[in-house]
């Protein structure tokens, strides 16, 4: 599972810059000559899509105001507080669970039945509970990403090799120093992957709440630029959420590299 | 034969308990938001079941089901045929990647109040939405998984003339299958939120308007027998999906095993 998931790209060891990456600035110019063309050409409703230029002019007026600012600032802070309270949550408590077969046992069916449960089905209980207060996101966004940084942690503790293992007990090593020099490592990579999926389960969540419960953010400026009939800038805020989510895939894969830059998954690239 | 009962106990035990104790530490429970379990289950019937054809069974919950099948199915045809050719082509590959990539990483929710305005609020909406939002992991993943197709295998294929629709059906589709269901599992949690909060929205009929209309008239007890449907719903849905997986992975899983124990 967590294979098909891994950095599969390898750079070339030359300075110069790699073809695909010239193709990739090709396409997105391609994309957005398109975007600028298309609707001119077919005469679209400036209501059913805008040229890019009228998009990026009411996103760059957009730019300067302060109510901007501070949705994205709300966006940003849901999303950090909920990934971060529920990567500590389900980091403590998959290796606590992985590490003990009989609570792995008890425990299997019941996590097997809360996961799959849509997170969106509590948003009638988070509205009555906290109205459009950020618990009230934070609960959606919680309970999304719980599960994913739970599982993999699990996976990765149980995925201890044996004979590291037994290595450890027979040097004396005591059950909390196995856990750090032995269960943490096997399962880092693991985790690496659950944080990943959280991240950009966690953005998803926010917006929802933003839109469906109200509260503040993104989403919310997203509903009002439409129904206010603003199109391009319902358009252009959509990119910025875009912009969002790229900079946290790209972050979030680089923050992998790095902290599991001695694991072979990631070591095994550079050298080849 | 033995081995199997307490493995049973073991699965249902948690769930007991925990039920236990959500049904006993609410008995006696007058929180206007956590009404009795109890009383949950009893209005259960009349809220989903009785009434027939009339019943929010059929007028709610089958309607949200086809709006994402329909969707859901029509993200794997388009996510799975672009994926192979795109993948298929290192050029159309290099040239489409930022771009998907941009498209992968908008949250699909921001698009809705977009499409209610651009498709109205009926059915066509919802299965746009949910197409939006769930061809993207299922696109990518089908582009990672033909590119990762063994070049040996490639190579033993196009000797034996293996090519053109039978090579994609026999070799391409094949090897890549173990990451499209990846991104199928992926595409079906998004698929499910989707459907949900379209129908929060902008509705007039389905599982998530009428969980919110329960909230909205302060029906505590009905809202809470939506939020069940719900989960049983998710739940439903991620059982069938890992039982088509492993019916069509069998031969990767075995395969799996088979490395493991060497």
């Amino acid at each position: 599972m967590t294979a098909a998931t891994r950095p599969t790209s390898r750079w070339p060891s030359s300075r110069r810059v790699p073809p695909s990456t010239m193709l990739g600035i090709a396409g997105l110019a391609a994309f957005a000559v398109v975007l600028e063309v298309l609707p001119r050409l077919l005469q679209l409703p400036s209501n059913v899509l805008p040229p890019l230029s009228s998009i990026l002019s009411a996103l760059a007026g957009e730019l300067r105001t302060v109510a901007f600012w501070q949705a994205v600032q709300d966006t940003v802070v849901q999303w950090a507080l909920g990934l971060s309270i529920a990567v500590a949550a389900g980091a403590s408590v998959g290796v606590l669970i992985g590490s003990v077969p009989v609570l792995r046992r008890a425990t299997a069916s019941t996590i097997e039945f809360l996961r799959p449960i849509p997170s969106v089905a509590l948003v009638p209980l988070a509205v009555l509970l906290f109205g459009t207060q950020l618990r009230s996101a934070l609960l959606l966004i919680i309970y999304a990403s719980f599960w994913q940084v739970l599982v993999q942690t699990m996976y990765g503790v149980v995925d201890v090799d044996p004979v590291a293992d037994q290595t450890a007990r027979s040097y004396g090593l005591g059950r909390w120093a196995r856990v750090r020099y032995v269960v943490w490592p096997t399962a880092m990579p693991y985790l690496a992957t659950g944080v990943r999926l959280a991240a950009s389960v966690a953005l998803i969540l926010a917006i929802t709440a933003e839109l469906v419960i109200g509260s503040p953010g993104l989403g919310q400026e997203i509903n009002a630029a439409q129904s206010g009939g603003a199109t391009a800038l319902a358009y252009g805020l959509i990119l910025v959420t875009g912009i969002f989510g790229l900079v946290v895939n790209v972050g979030v894969r680089t923050l992998e590299r790095r902290v599991l830059s001695w694991h072979v998954s990631v070591r095994g690239e550079v050298t080849q | 034969m033995t081995r199997i009962l307490p493995r049973a106990a073991q699965a249902v035990a948690l769930p007991i308990v925990l039920l236990a104790i959500w049904w006993w530490t609410s008995a006696s429970s007058d929180s206007f938001y956590f009404p009795p379990l109890s009383q949950i289950v009893s209005t259960f019937p009349e809220t989903w079941l009785t009434g027939g054809s009339h019943s929010r069974l059929v007028t709610d919950v089958l309607p949200s089901l086809a709006r994402l099948l329909v969707g859901y199915t029509s993200a794997v045809v388009l996510g799975t045929a672009a994926g192979l050719l795109i993948g298929s082509s290192p050029t159309l590959r290099g040239l489409t990647e930022p771009v998907l990539e941009i498209f992968r990483a908008i949250p699909p929710p921001a698009t809705v109040p977009l499409l209610v305005a651009l498709a109205g609020i009926d059915n066509l909406m919802k299965v746009l939405v949910i197409v939006f939002g769930c061809v993207w992991p299922i696109l990518l993943n089908t582009v990672a998984g033909v590119r990762a197709v063994d070049p040996m295998l490639t190579d033993t294929a196009r000797s034996y003339r293996i090519n053109g629709l039978s090579g994609i059906r026999y070799l391409v589709l094949r090897s890549a299958s173990p990451q499209i269901m990846t991104g199928m599992r992926q595409g079906l949690s998004i698929a499910i939120i989707l459907m949900v909060i379209s129908e929060m929205f902008a509705a007039s009929n389905g599982l998530g308007f009428t969980v919110v209309q329960f909230q909205r008239t302060f029906a505590v007890p009905e809202m809470w027998t939506g939020i069940i449907v719900l989960g049983l719903l998710g739940v439903t849905l991620s059982l069938a999906f890992q039982a088509a997986e492993r019916r069509l992975l069998r031969w990767y899983f075995g395969l799996r095993q088979a490395h493991r124990q060497e």
